[in-house]
């Protein structure tokens, strides 16, 4: 097979030939067997998400396994990384195998499950981490994601325990008690609104704490959902000093603000700006996008979190926190920083391919696109504007705070090891 | 006028004064042996109550069946369903019983809000949790306006825990629409931490404040703040933001002490103070139904002629 005319990383028109899965040429003029015609997209490596809520087992309401996946191909994604806290919560071989299973039948999108760092995760015992990382899912990412590993000492024997199979812990920084009923980013807004305040240091304090006891153990640390600028200096500290951390940030903190909670056309309260963490301020969001630009932020994660419509049609307390994001996370990633010019196409693919896969160590995954490479290819369109519609989703939900704007770009096509998961933009 | 009232801070001047001016041509109703207007016959109210306020409810009660409005009192509180789907529900049922007006109290901030997505008649916010309670800031500017005058350049004091109350905040809002000079006291742990963007002053020194204040305003401090370490003790809190009888005697003779109830006496406000002539506390009450009966006649039937 070979894809006609498209440019990789955004560079000069090239063809390419798939053969047996794999990349077999790059060059000009190829011709022979089936042709896919490109149109001059931009060819990346198939995006890689580290943090994906594929609610399957427990909430298949909101999404499972078959329509996460779809919803990540239409992305542009070939690899995702599901999130432990299903029910029963993936803190056993048994389940993340299940998971891992359900990926490999569909064949969508590979599908590597995250495991629980404890059991249940609720904080106080290690989950087998071991029985995880030895079973056909070879999870080497672990996580309590939507809680914190709060306990400092767990904490420390966690990211210890997983050297012995080059696992990373991929902490949710939240210092409980200072977030106790937290609603919202603590700020302006919050005071107004009188919603109970989320404050960064809540944040900030575990990522500090954290970093000092990957360092202390020599161990691997991994940050998710990063959202404050605070946040930002004191990963660009701890990575100064040399240590081995990483960190992520999704594309809803590096677009969207806590104003959008008091005014948007969604009406003010909107649950559907309702996440963990919240929504910051522009300052914020600027330090965010110029920590993904020079590194110190590794990884754009989706935090792809389902939810069904009941879920958020509710007074802002009792709504579920979270937003669906896997199909329009490139749209945004433009928006942020291709279209600022805080990025260029190969940092894209360095921050949604490359080191998410380095980080979750998935070895045929996030390679350039060369020969000898597995053919992952995500064909990506910048040049249109669209206007968002949850309707058109893959995925379960549509609880997305993107409703009604425009996005730049357009998933054209998305290869799993040379096989069109998404072509024309449409699963196939 | 907008049509809902669910943040003080929709509030224009005019649309202030106007529901001020509405309430004082209906407080001579109250005063007459029939207190029974036909304004609003054939508009239903409903009271729709998540949280036992029963002053309130009552208040708005009284006020729309002075207006002749049907009075329907929903009490959803206690209900199996779980909150969220209650709410959405509830909503499409009033609807469809045809409420032109839904006077609304909810544990949880904004939810007025949301009920206005789903609801033609008008939204009446009477409390969402720690936001907004807008009828008690305009009580409270009618109450201080009958003994005091014109807003205009009153220093108006509110102690207590600002953080959590929706008095303060509706009060803060109106007061500043209606050209008061007003300040926060409280210890900071009872401050939003964003206050300085607020139109007003802040200070934590009550003694210092008063003899420099129009009106005082006490706010309730709930006894279960403390064990949340807002502050140390009642003791404690009560000798350095309780208005008791020794900082009673630093306010200037004609300035008027207010509380918008319930009181916890001897906490943060001593007996004698509450039953002195400068206590505006039981005006306050009366006050209310007449607000409330101009805010649903402005709502429902128009402007005055």
């Amino acid at each position: 097979m070979i894809i006609h005319n498209v440019r990789i990383l955004g560079g000069e028109p090239v063809d390419i030939r798939i053969a047996d899965g794999v990349v077999a040429e790059v060059g000009t003029g190829l011709t022979g067997g089936e042709v896919i015609d490109g149109q001059g997209a931009v060819a990346l490596p198939g995006l890689v998400d580290l943090h994906t809520h594929l609610r399957e087992p427990g909430r298949e309401d909101a999404e499972t396994v078959l329509t996460g996946t779809q919803s990540a191909a239409r992305g542009g994604y070939t690899a995702v990384h599901a999130m432990a806290n299903t029910s029963p919560v993936a803190d056993t071989a048994g389940v993340v195998e299940q998971v891992w299973r359900l990926g490999r039948e569909y064949g969508l999108c590979d599908v590597h499950p995250v495991g629980a760092v404890t059991v249940g995760l609720d904080g106080r015992q290690l989950a087998e981490l071991g029985a995880m990382a030895d079973s056909a899912a070879r999870v080497r990412v672990f996580s309590d994601d939507g809680k914190c590993v709060s306990d400092a000492v767990l904490m420390r024997r966690a990211l210890e325990y997983v050297k012995a199979f080059d696992g990373v812990v991929a902490q949710h920084a939240q210092e409980p008690r200072l977030t106790e009923g937290a609603q919202m980013n603590e700020g302006v807004v919050s005071g107004r609104l009188g919603l109970t305040g989320w404050p960064a240091v809540a944040e900030e304090a575990i990522i500090a704490r954290d970093c000092l006891l990957a360092a202390h153990v020599g161990s691997r640390l991994h940050v998710c959902h990063v959202s404050t600028a605070g946040s930002v200096e004191i990963l660009r500290w701890a990575k100064s000093k040399g240590w081995n951390i990483t960190a992520e940030v999704t594309p809803h903190h590096l677009l969207l603000t806590d104003d959008l909670v008091e005014e948007s056309p969604a009406g003010a309260y909107n649950p559907i700006y309702k996440v963990n963490p919240p929504l910051r301020t522009r300052a914020d969001v600027e330090a965010l996008r110029a920590a993904l630009a020079d590194g110190t932020i590794d990884v754009v994660a989706t935090d792809h979190a389902p939810h069904p419509v009941e879920d958020k049609e509710t007074e802002w307390s009792a709504a579920a926190m979270g937003m669906v994001g896997l199909e329009t996370a490139l749209s945004v990633v433009q928006e942020a920083m291709i279209d600022t010019g805080l990025l260029d196409w190969a940092g894209v693919a360095d921050r949604m391919s490359a080191a998410p896969a380095r980080i979750g160590r998935l070895a045929g995954q996030g390679r350039p696109i060369e020969p000898g490479s597995p053919a992952n290819i995500t064909l990506y369109d910048p040049s249109v504007r669209t206007e968002v519609d949850p309707s058109a989703f893959a995925s379960k939900s549509r609880n997305t705070p993107y409703t009604g704007m425009t996005l730049p770009g357009r998933v054209v096509a998305t290869f799993l090891r040379g096989k069109p998961t998404v072509l024309e933009g449409k699963l196939a | 006028m907008n049509r809902h009232l669910i943040s003080a801070g929709d509030l224009t001047r005019d649309d202030a004064l106007l529901i001020l001016d509405t309430a004082e041509e209906l407080a001579r109703v109250s005063e007459r042996s029939i207190k029974k207007l036909p304004t609003l016959r054939g508009r239903t109210v409903v009271n729709l109550f998540f949280e036992d306020s029963t002053r309130t409810r009552i208040s708005f009660e009284a006020a729309a069946k002075r207006l002749s409005a049907d009075v329907i009192n929903f009490s959803a509180k206690g209900s199996s369903v779980s909150k969220g789907e209650s709410l959405k529900d509830t909503a499409l049922t009033l609807e469809a019983m045809g409420a032109d007006a839904v006077v609304i109290r909810h544990g949880s901030s904004g939810a007025p809000h949301r009920l206005a997505n789903w609801v033609h008649g008008s939204v009446v916010n009477a409390g969402d949790g720690t936001h907004e309670h807008p009828t008690q800031a305009l009580l409270d500017a009618f109450s201080m306006r009958r003994r005091l005058g014109s807003l205009d350049g009153r220093r108006i004091t509110i102690v207590g825990d600002v953080l959590h109350s929706r008095v303060a905040r509706s009060n803060v809002l109106l007061l500043h629409t209606l050209g008061a000079e007003v300040t926060l006291v409280a210890p900071p742990t009872l401050l939003p931490v964003s206050v300085d963007t607020w139109p007003c002053a802040v200070s934590y020194d009550l003694d210092g404040v008063l003899p420099k204040s129009d009106a005082v305003m006490m706010l309730r401090v709930q006894k279960e703040r403390m064990n949340a370490a807002y502050f140390p003790s009642e003791r404690e809190y009560s000798r350095r933001y309780g208005l008791d009888r020794d900082r009673f005697a630093k306010l200037p003779e004609e300035a008027i002490v207010m509380h918008p109830g319930p009181m916890n006496r001897g906490m943060e406000i001593a007996a004698e103070v509450a039953d002195s002539p400068r206590s505006t506390i039981v005006e306050q009450v009366a006050n209310g139904v007449t607000i409330r009966m101009a805010v649903l006649y402005l709502l429902l039937g128009g402007e005055i002629a």
